[in-house]
């Protein structure tokens, strides 16, 4: 069986939704940042394949600052939430409402 | 006689300095020199400008200070003409006569103020002499100015002067309420006299005397027809009544005696009333064009000097005798002119402004010897404490009574003659009130001088002092004789110690005044006595247009005229005659005479009602009037104004609430709409991250369902 871009295109969608899942139901911050993190890897096997596919090295250029882009967003998002646990004692999403009305 | 402009301008000087230093910084005596010095000054320039005058063959003199009015574009009858008006004055025999008369009767009455005004305290006094000073500089303004308008700058300016002066007690209502009833009436004369410069100007296009004068002398004589010169001469006539006080304005004259007498003498006698006349007599050529005018002219002048001389019978206020006697020779003044002898009517003023000012002086001696009583009942015997004034008196009365050789027989003689070759009739009446003027003024010397002291006593201070004035009205008498009055007007608390001769200064110029009574007459003794008549050639320059004389052949009637005076001076004599008997002889036959006519007595006591007549009607009809007016004023003017303002008030208020439920309605529902709002939608921000993404997966899955059926369902 030859794998066709579709297959590659599925995977993606599934990761994707399985990560946007993660992220609008689970509680844990650091389960939701693993969840966004499986998004942005959806979009990077996504774009790998469809380099590939299409013979043009800029998706893959583009999989290399996606992969930046999520260890610094990993790294600001850790550092915010060390402080915010050093505040509250929880890393638990329901109890982040303070920024409300 | 370049320095002409000089007379009026030195008692100016005078009034200034009395005016703006005197009242607060002069000493009496100060006060006094600064006016009598100014007036004296102006008395030598006349006189010397008078000489000069009779040394030349063209006797006119025309000297222009500076332009007045530059030229102003105006309309007149003959296309546009330019109204200029130089500030000139001119001398003429006319105006030389009059600022002859103006200075020297001035000079001598401020000499005689100086006594007179003695009593008043030191800042009325230079008042007093401001105003008197002022008064000769409008007087001689009048009198020199040269065109129609400097002459009203001056015309106005004496009224101005006899309403201060008639004031200038001005604490007694009766004193302001006369300035007041002078200033009014004279107003309506003004009227007329500045309506009739104003139709001058637009007829000749100049108010120039002298151009007037030549442009009218080319216009036909309106005779039997009233065109505009009638209508100008009409104008200035109102003018002449209003200021000369003839009938139907005489009744600011009498009432004007308030004011101090010399006041009287200068202004309400020899001066300022004559200035209608001399008005009339300036403008001849004008009048002459206009017999109907003229005609108009004589008959007022006679009625008025037969009414005047009739109320002047009854009268028991020495002044007010003396003020209707007045009236009464301006009548006759107004009667010359009026039957065209403006010489004869010119020559009367003057020798009335001598004995008239002689007079009235001899009078207010009088009353400063009684103690400033007025009432001729309350007096006699005068003669025996002051022989002086009686003698002076005893002369202006025998003048102005008609008693040749004094100076009234001459000038009235003349008015007498020329009015009855105009009109018998005219010269009926003229006649009578001749005989009655000799009557009242020798029952005023009677009353005065004559028969027992019927005054109060003196000595002990049983009588302190008298009211300034007692207005002899219907013979009231306001203050019964030793009733013990208090303390006078003035604070001037000297103890009467009776009738007494005035002082020198006062005697001095009626001693003056009586010299000129008698012999002011020989400048016109008319050709029937064998003499010249030198007034009436030297003055006809001044009533005839352009240098040509007019040597009409006067044909003369010798007989009539012998006739005519020796019937008057028969009708003078008789009357004193007739007074004599009835005032000294038996005082109780003019009693009896009183109360078998006393409907007449009291028709002749009261004036006529004259003054109660204008009472009801001008007086309460303009006080009505502006009642009238005044209600109008209050609901009509006012109650627009209000209204507009209730108005204004009730649209305020209709915005206001407009503003405040519609406007400010909607900017509040705004901000409800937008509370409520944010109150409900607050709701979905529940600061729960996830909601958001929650919310923001259904948009993606909303926009991307509504892609899909687009795509799908809208192809088909």
């Amino acid at each position: 069986m030859e794998i066709t871009p579709a297959h590659y295109t599925v995977l993606s969608a599934a990761l994707f939704s399985i990560g946007v899942i993660g992220v609008l139901v689970r509680r844990n911050v650091i389960i939701i940042f693993m969840a966004i993190e499986l998004m942005l890897n959806a979009v990077n096997i996504n774009l790998v394949a469809h380099a590939r596919y299409l013979e043009n090295l800029a998706g893959q250029v583009f999989v290399v600052f996606v992969i930046a882009v999520a260890a610094a967003e990993a790294a600001v998002g850790l550092g915010i939430l060390l402080a915010f646990f050093r505040n509250k004692e929880t890393v638990n999403i329901d109890e982040m409402n303070i920024m409300r009305w | 006689m370049d320095l002409i402009w000089l007379i009026p301008v030195l008692p100016g000087v005078g009034a200034a300095l009395n005016g703006i230093f005197g009242v607060r910084y002069f000493s009496k005596q100060t006060a006094a020199a600064i006016a009598c010095g100014t007036m004296g000054g102006a008395l030598l320039l006349s006189l010397y400008a008078f000489v000069l005058l009779l040394g030349q063959e063209h006797r006119e003199h025309v000297v222009t200070l500076f332009d007045w009015i530059p030229p102003i574009a105006l309309e007149t009858a003959s296309g546009i003409g330019a109204f200029e008006v130089p500030w000139a004055f001119r001398l003429d025999p006319l105006s030389g006569m009059m600022s002859l008369i103006v200075t020297g009767i001035g000079f001598l009455i401020h000499v005689y103020s100086v006594a007179y005004m003695d009593h008043e305290p030191r800042g009325g006094y230079a008042r007093f002499f401001c105003y008197l000073n002022l008064f000769c500089f409008f007087m001689l303004t009048l009198v020199l100015g040269s065109t129609f308008l400097v002459m009203f700058v001056g015309w106005e300016g004496v009224g101005l002067c006899s309403y201060l002066l008639i004031g200038y007690w001005y604490h007694k209502k009766s004193a302001a309420d006369a300035g007041k009833k002078a200033f009014v009436v004279n107003r309506i004369g003004d009227f007329g006299f500045i309506l009739g410069i104003f139709l001058v100007f637009f007829t000749f296009g100049t108010l120039d005397f002298r151009a007037v004068a030549e442009a009218a002398a080319e216009m036909p004589v309106e005779t039997g027809a009233f065109g505009v010169l009638s209508l100008i001469c009409l104008l200035l006539f109102v003018g002449a009544v209003g200021k000369s006080a003839q009938i139907p304005l005489y009744v600011w004259l009498p009432d004007a005696m308030e004011g101090p007498t010399p006041v009287s003498a200068l202004i309400h006698a020899a001066t300022m009333v004559t200035a209608g006349v001399y008005m009339v007599a300036r403008n001849a050529v004008l009048f002459e064009h206009a017999p109907e005018v003229m005609f108009i002219v004589a008959v007022i002048g006679v009625l008025t000097a037969l009414m005047a001389a009739t109320i002047g019978l009854v009268q028991t206020d020495i002044k007010r005798v003396l003020a209707y006697s007045t009236v009464s020779q301006l009548g006759y003044m107004f009667l010359a002119t009026g039957v065209g002898a403006f010489a004869a009517g010119a020559f009367h003023l003057m020798t009335h402004a001598f004995f008239k000012a002689l007079l009235f002086l001899g009078s207010g001696s009088v009353i400063h010897a009684m103690n400033e009583e007025q009432d001729m009942r309350k007096m006699g015997a005068m003669r025996l404490y002051m022989p002086v004034t009686f003698m002076t008196m005893g002369i202006g009365t025998l003048a102005i009574a008609g008693i040749p050789p004094f100076s009234g027989f001459f000038s009235k003689d003349e008015i007498l003659y020329r009015t009855f070759l105009e009109s018998p009739w005219l010269w009926g009446l003229a006649a009578v009130t001749a005989g009655m003027t000799a009557f009242y003024m020798a029952r005023l010397m009677f009353m005065t001088f004559y028969g027992e002291y019927r005054g109060p006593a003196w000595g002990g201070g049983a009588y302190a002092g008298a009211q300034h004035e007692s207005p002899a009205d219907g013979g009231h008498d306001v203050h019964g004789g030793g009733d013990g009055h208090g303390a006078h007007d003035d604070g001037h608390g000297h103890a009467w110690h009776g009738p007494h001769e005035s002082p020198k200064m006062m005697t001095l110029p009626l001693q003056i005044l009586a010299i000129g009574a008698i012999i002011a007459g020989f400048v016109g003794v008319p050709a029937a006595l064998g003499g010249y008549n030198w007034i009436e050639h030297f003055l006809e320059p001044s009533f005839v247009a352009g240098a040509a004389h007019a040597a009409e052949a006067e044909e003369h009637h010798y007989e009539i005229e012998w006739a005519l005076m020796a019937l008057s001076v028969l009708l003078a004599a008789g009357a004193i005659a007739l007074a004599y008997r009835l005032y000294v002889r038996r005082p109780e036959e003019s009693e009896r005479l009183a109360s078998d006519f006393a409907g007449a007595h009291r028709v002749l006591t009261n004036k006529y009602y004259v003054d109660e007549l204008y009472d009801a009607t001008a007086v309460k009809g303009t006080m009505g009037g502006a009642r009238g007016l005044w209600t109008v004023d209050r609901n009509v003017v006012d109650g627009a104004v209000n209204g507009t303002g209730w108005t204004t008030r009730a649209s305020a208020w209709v915005s206001h609430v407009i503003d405040k439920y519609v406007v400010d309605g909607l900017v509040n529902l705004v901000g409800r709409i937008c509370a409520e709002g944010s109150y409900r939608f607050r709701h979905a921000q529940t600061g729960l991250i996830q909601n958001y993404a929650f919310a923001a997966l259904f948009g993606v899955f909303a926009f991307v369902t509504l892609y899909i059926a687009v795509r799908y369902f809208g192809q088909q």
